[in-house]
């Protein structure tokens, strides 16, 4: 079984990364990008063969380190093979 | 004062924390893996070092935070030790929860190294007692990730309990009121930035951070 977290900055932080990129983007001519928050992908490959119980193992492993909940939101997706 | 510096793998500047440290105590600090889960007994003190530990992987200081030997540092913390982070250390011991708050990509983006001048903001604790208040010191900064946040609530906290330790007169790396260095709740554990091991010595071009480690080894010393 595969899981797969995305972990974003929470609403409010600032995101250096992400201004920068919008910036250039505007360079670019893009003129349309309104806002860019830049984001981290996180794939795991599991042994668990139940999703719920993977789910809730993969959400104890981003509040212990794959995520920073000061300033870190996170999403998890459990794909079955 | 018996002191341990921990050493993670990519840590850089733990032989200046040790040299800083024995040039203060006129003792060679115990250098102490991040695999060992038990600390030398009778320290007084622990500094963790900059570097860039785990290469930064995940984010700055995450991986070190978990290893075996920060169980240790955190009971020590609890049970009332002096720890002092420096760098990577204060990634450290913000992602291990010493110290509240997060530090963030530097808001010009930039790896900063350069000389900066910090105010000492408090003299009331073992590591700034060398120092006066509104003191004006020179310490070299290294660092991408130094840009520190902290949500409202915790600010207020942080002034009102006069743990803000060091702020920098003119702010780097876009750190929320300027904070370059902050102090635990019991005020013995500090998190800073700025490198005071690397201006302890005057071949290294700056002496102002002997005084830190110098306050240190005489508050210290009566504790041992």
């Amino acid at each position: 079984m595969r899981a797969r977290v995305y972990v974003t900055l929470r609403n409010g932080v600032l995101d250096p990364q992400g201004e920068a990129v919008r910036h250039a983007l505007g360079t670019l001519g893009f003129a349309g990008v309104q806002g860019v928050r830049q984001g981290k992908l996180i794939d795991l490959t599991l042994s668990a063969t139940d999703p719920k119980a993977a789910e809730a193992e993969v959400a104890q492993m981003c509040e212990k380190l794959l995520a920073n909940t000061v300033i870190e939101d996170y999403r998890i997706e459990v794909l079955a093979e | 004062m018996k002191a341990g510096v921990i050493v993670f793998p990519g840590s850089n500047c733990d032989r200046d924390m040790a040299v800083a440290i024995e040039q203060a105590t006129g003792q060679k600090p115990a250098m102490i893996w991040h695999k060992d889960a038990a600390l030398p007994r009778g320290l007084d003190l622990i500094a963790i070092p900059g570097g860039f530990s785990f290469g930064d992987y995940l984010r700055c200081g995450a991986i070190a935070a978990k290893a075996p030997v920060m169980r240790a540092v955190a009971d020590f913390a609890h049970a009332g030790g002096h720890v002092l982070g420096v760098c990577n250390g204060f990634q450290v011991l913000i992602e291990a929860g010493l110290l509240p708050g997060a530090l963030m990509r530097n808001a010009g983006l930039k790896f900063i190294c350069r000389t900066v001048h910090l105010r000492v903001e408090t003299g009331d604790s073992a590591f700034t007692r060398g120092y006066e208040t509104g003191q004006i010191v020179a310490y070299p900064v290294a660092h991408h990730d130094g840009n520190y946040i902290a949500d409202a609530d915790t600010l207020a906290r942080l002034k009102g309990e006069d743990r803000i330790a060091f702020t920098y007169v003119e702010n780097p790396n876009g750190a929320t009121a300027d904070i370059a260095g902050i102090l635990s709740g019991n005020r013995r554990v500090l998190g800073m930035m700025p490198h005071p091991e690397r201006a302890a010595d005057p071949a290294l071009g700056g002496t102002d951070g002997k005084a830190l480690f110098a306050g240190l080894a005489a508050a210290l010393e009566r504790v041992a």
